[in-house]
């Protein structure tokens, strides 16, 4: 309890931080909803009452006031990056194992909120497309599946996949050129592929967006690893299909598709895991998009971001300790 | 007013509380029944006191002076005659005592005779002695005694700062001085510049004071002061820092540990700028200064408090509410809660803000950094306050110095902003005191090493001397051997001297033996040499009861003690 000034407090709270992070999920998910189906409204409960669950057992184990810690939400953003970043009509243990994982091992192993240096809900990605490859790329494909359908897949036993799932547009455009003959530009004419980037995944791009500036508007995040990420991952992006058009799809798709925009502004944003001052949060964004480019197109898995985060997080204490801002003071002489 | 200003980073904008204690004039207290007025009340020595119990003093009489240069005068603030020169509880967080005056006021509050200063015919170290035992300090918070500051720089001043920002929440006591007493402020700025000699003078005050940026431009024109700018600065905590005023008004970002003159600026609070005008032009001593009353009170509002009035004396004027829990010293952001209601107004006092659990309410309970970084944007210091918290809190002191701990100015911006409800601040106050509680540890320990390495060396050296000098004299012994010391063995043994090496060294034994006898012998009667004859008689009275009781014993003794 503190005695000493300061006296005034701003009325803030990491429960209204996380609240506002999760409203401006808000619209992806629901467009999410719109072109995919129930789908992820199912995954993003089963995440949420899954991470409440191990979040209080894990806090009743370690003797940590469990309501108080359960309120600051950050357990239920995780849950929702990880039902956001995870195929939506994988089974229903699959996100609640992930989730389990990213409760217990990715945080609470390291001290639990604040402590952990790698994003949860990344980890969790990790482990499971290491370790359910095949589960990890079974996805909706927009309009496909109704909803008895969808909830089969999650609840039901038997899986008959090939039929009905698609693959993404990453994926598509991945697979699509390693055939004879195929370009960029034709891929983007077949099926799945929308105005941009992904028939309906697009949109839900543009809804990240749109959450994102929200949080940069309500001063949640930064401007520094957006900007950082989306920017080289465009760059990147142009050059490499200005030098061969043919082979690599150009900055507007690569920043549409996959988890690019998530990534931009809700994953690499966790303060936590990332970098936190200016400098260093471009060079910690710059990385991670020149390392999501790198899997994307030359690595074994479709999209990159959560490698990336991850590689990206491992650094973030060297680039911290060299990208300190110059004191007051200290910049002009001396 | 086109000036360009420049900007600090970071900085909060809480709500101002202004506009309550700004509606009414400054107003007057009544001479409260005591007055405790603390010796030590600015940065440095402590005054010794000029007077005890007892004593009748006039208003403005010294009644303590300074103590060394980096010190300054104490004056009563009123007449009346000195109860008590006792330790009494400061206004200070740790409830600790200090020497205080005590005063009962005989109510005529009658002045000494006041000369204004002859600032023409005399030197400057003259006046910088004067304004020192008129007991100017900075009344902006600091209490630096003034003196030391209005030196002109070696490199010369460019620029006087007059700090009217007042960013701080709740305070208006620069801001009503300004709107009421503009002229006397600029007067004072206009001796502080000639001290200086500085080449122009910059008032800054913060925009939300547009009648004291008026009332302080009228003045500038109305005195003809053409090197003299008043300034409004966006309103923005904490602007009316000296460092972050300097930035914004010069643009020079004068670093810690560094003063302010090495950048050929010098930064004064208004009311000290007030108070040096009124010791020169009024020959009158710093005895009073206006407080602000604000907070949990009916009438908030400021008044021109003499110093050692008790502050519940003063807060009763404004009505205080029910449900206060303390006083503040100062602001929210940077204030001090008071260990008692009745701790006296100092020359720091700027504000008295009645504190209740609804006004500031107790934090939400500390939870986890999340390492948002929101302390590191609002930082005007441009630190990352989280890495100073880590490291506070692992007590990991020599990273949080390297984090520049020390650059932080306690504004508390940080823990103004923390979404985890973070004491910030606190957790620095306790890494400062720490380290300088290691570092005077060590210099005592290092005084202690010192002292003891000397002693070492001091007793190899003095061995090593012995050594040497028993060299010598054995030596010499030997050398000696084959005449004079054969001689007087020869003389008191009667053993040949043929039987060599063996009879030497008896020989020179003996010798020895003789000497330290004879030695003996001489000192002996020292110890009774300087006696009166009244002594010896009792000396000799005593040996005679001595001999009495023991014969053998008595003889020894006298022997014995002067050999010791």
């Amino acid at each position: 309890m503190s005695l000493n000034s300061p006296y005034l407090r701003k009325p803030t709270s990491v429960t209204r931080v996380m609240a506002e992070v999760l409203l401006a999920l808000v619209p992806a998910i629901a467009v999410y909803a719109w072109f995919f189906g129930v789908g992820i409204l199912v995954q993003i409960t089963l995440a949420t009452a899954a991470a409440i669950a191990f979040e209080a057992g894990f806090l009743k184990l370690r003797g940590r006031p469990i309501g108080r810690s359960l309120a600051d939400l950050s357990a239920v953003v995780t849950a929702w990056l990880i039902a956001l970043a995870f195929p939506s009509i994988g089974p229903w243990w699959l996100v609640v194992a992930a989730t389990a994982f990213a409760i217990v091992v990715a945080k609470h192993l390291y001290g639990g909120l604040g402590q952990n240096p790698f994003n949860p809900a990344m980890v969790a990605y990790a482990v499971m497309i290491v370790a359910f490859p095949a589960l990890m790329s079974q996805w909706p494909g927009a309009g496909h599946l109704d909803s008895a359908a969808q909830l089969e897949l999650i609840f039901g036993g038997a899986r008959s996949v090939d039929a009905i799932t698609a693959a993404t547009p990453l994926d598509a455009m991945r697979t699509g050129l390693r055939a004879e003959g195929s370009s960029v530009q034709a891929l983007l004419q077949g099926e799945g592929f929308g105005n941009f980037a992904g028939h309906g995944w697009e949109w839900i791009a543009v809804a990240f967006l749109i959450g994102g500036l929200y949080l940069l508007a309500r001063r949640i995040i930064t401007w520094h690893i957006p900007a950082a990420y989306l920017g080289t991952l465009a760059i990147l992006a142009t050059i490499a299909s200005f030098t061969a058009p043919q082979s690599y799809p150009g900055a507007v798709f690569s920043l549409f598709s996959g988890a690019a925009m998530l990534g931009a502004f809700f994953i690499l944003t966790d303060p936590v895991s990332g970098a936190t001052t200016p400098r260093g949060k471009l060079i910690y964004a710059a990385g991670a998009a020149l390392i999501t480019w790198i899997i994307r197109h030359f690595g074994a898995f479709p999209d990159g971001v959560a490698f990336a985060t991850l590689l990206m997080n491992l650094c973030v204490p060297l680039i911290d300790m060299k990208t300190q801002p110059p004191v007051f003071g200290h910049k002009t002489r001396n | 007013m086109l000036r360009k200003l420049f900007k600090f980073n970071g900085g909060v904008k809480p709500a101002t509380h202004k506009a309550d204690s700004t509606r009414d004039p400054i107003k007057s207290v009544p001479l409260p029944a005591q007055l405790v007025v603390p010796l030590h009340q600015h940065v440095g020595g402590t005054p010794h006191p000029l007077v005890a119990a007892g004593d009748k003093v006039l208003k403005g009489q010294r009644i303590g002076a300074a103590d060394g240069n980096v010190s300054s005068a104490v004056h009563a603030p009123t007449s009346g005659h000195v109860v008590a020169v006792e330790p009494r509880v400061m206004a200070h967080t740790s409830g600790l005592s200090t020497l205080s005056v005590v005063i009962e006021p005989d109510g005529e509050d009658r002045w000494i005779d006041c000369e204004p200063v002859p600032l023409r015919a005399m030197g400057a170290d003259e006046i910088r002695d004067t304004l020192r035992d008129a007991g100017v300090v900075g009344l902006g918070g600091a209490v630096f005694p003034s003196h030391l500051k209005l030196k002109p720089a070696k490199g010369g001043t460019d620029t006087l700062v007059i700090n009217g920002a007042e960013c701080e929440p709740f305070i208006t006591c620069d801001d009503l001085l300004m709107r009421e007493r503009a002229d006397q402020i600029v007067r004072g700025a206009e001796i502080m510049q000639q001290l200086l000699q500085a080449r122009r003078v910059l008032i800054g005050i913060e925009d939300n004071k547009p009648e004291a940026v008026a009332a302080m431009q009228q003045a500038v024109s109305a005195r003809g002061a053409d090197t003299m700018e008043v300034v409004a600065i966006p309103t923005r905590y904490p602007a009316g820092g000296a460092k972050q005023l300097i930035r914004v008004l010069t643009g020079i970002e004068v670093p810690h540990g560094h003063r302010s003159t090495d950048y050929g600026v010098q930064c004064f609070n208004t009311g000290t700028a007030y108070a040096i005008a009124d010791v020169v032009d009024r020959g009158r001593p710093l005895v009073s200064r206006i407080v602000t009353v604000a907070g949990n009170v009916e009438r908030p509002g400021n008044y021109e408090v003499l110093f050692g009035t008790p502050m519940d004396h003063v807060a009763a004027l404004a009505g205080v509410k029910p449900g206060t829990d303390r006083f503040i010293m100062g602001g929210p952001m940077m204030g001090f809660r008071m260990p008692a209601y009745d701790v006296p107004v100092v020359k720091a006092t700027n504000c008295i803000l009645v504190g209740s659990p609804e006004l500031f309410p107790a934090p939400a309970p500390e939870i986890a950094c999340i390492r948002c970084g929101e302390c590191a944007r609002v930082c005007p210091a441009d630190l990352q306050p989280f890495e100073l918290y880590w490291h506070s809190r692992a007590k990991n002191f020599g990273k949080a110095q390297e984090y520049h701990l020390f650059d932080c100015i306690e504004c508390g911006c940080c823990a103004y902003v923390c979404p985890s409800h973070i004491p910030l601040v606190d957790y620095y106050r306790f890494s400062k005191s720490e380290i300088w509680a290691r570092e005077r540890q060590k210099n005592a320990a290092d005084v202690a090493r010192d002292r003891f390495e000397f002693r070492n060396e001091r007793i190899e050296r003095e061995k090593r001397e012995k050594a040497e000098k028993l060299a010598a004299k054995t030596a010499a012994g030997r050398a000696a051997l084959s005449t004079t010391a054969m001689d007087t063995v020869a003389a008191s043994a009667p053993a040949p001297a043929s039987e060599g090496a063996e009879d030497a060294k008896k020989a020179l034994i003996a010798a020895a033996m003789a000497r330290a006898k004879a030695q003996r012998e001489a000192a002996a009667p020292q110890n009774t040499d300087a006696l009166t004859p009244d002594q010896q008689a009792q000396v000799a009275e005593a040996d005679a009861r001595r001999a009495a009781i023991s014969p053998a014993e008595g003889d020894a003794a006298p022997t014995e003690q002067s050999v010791r």
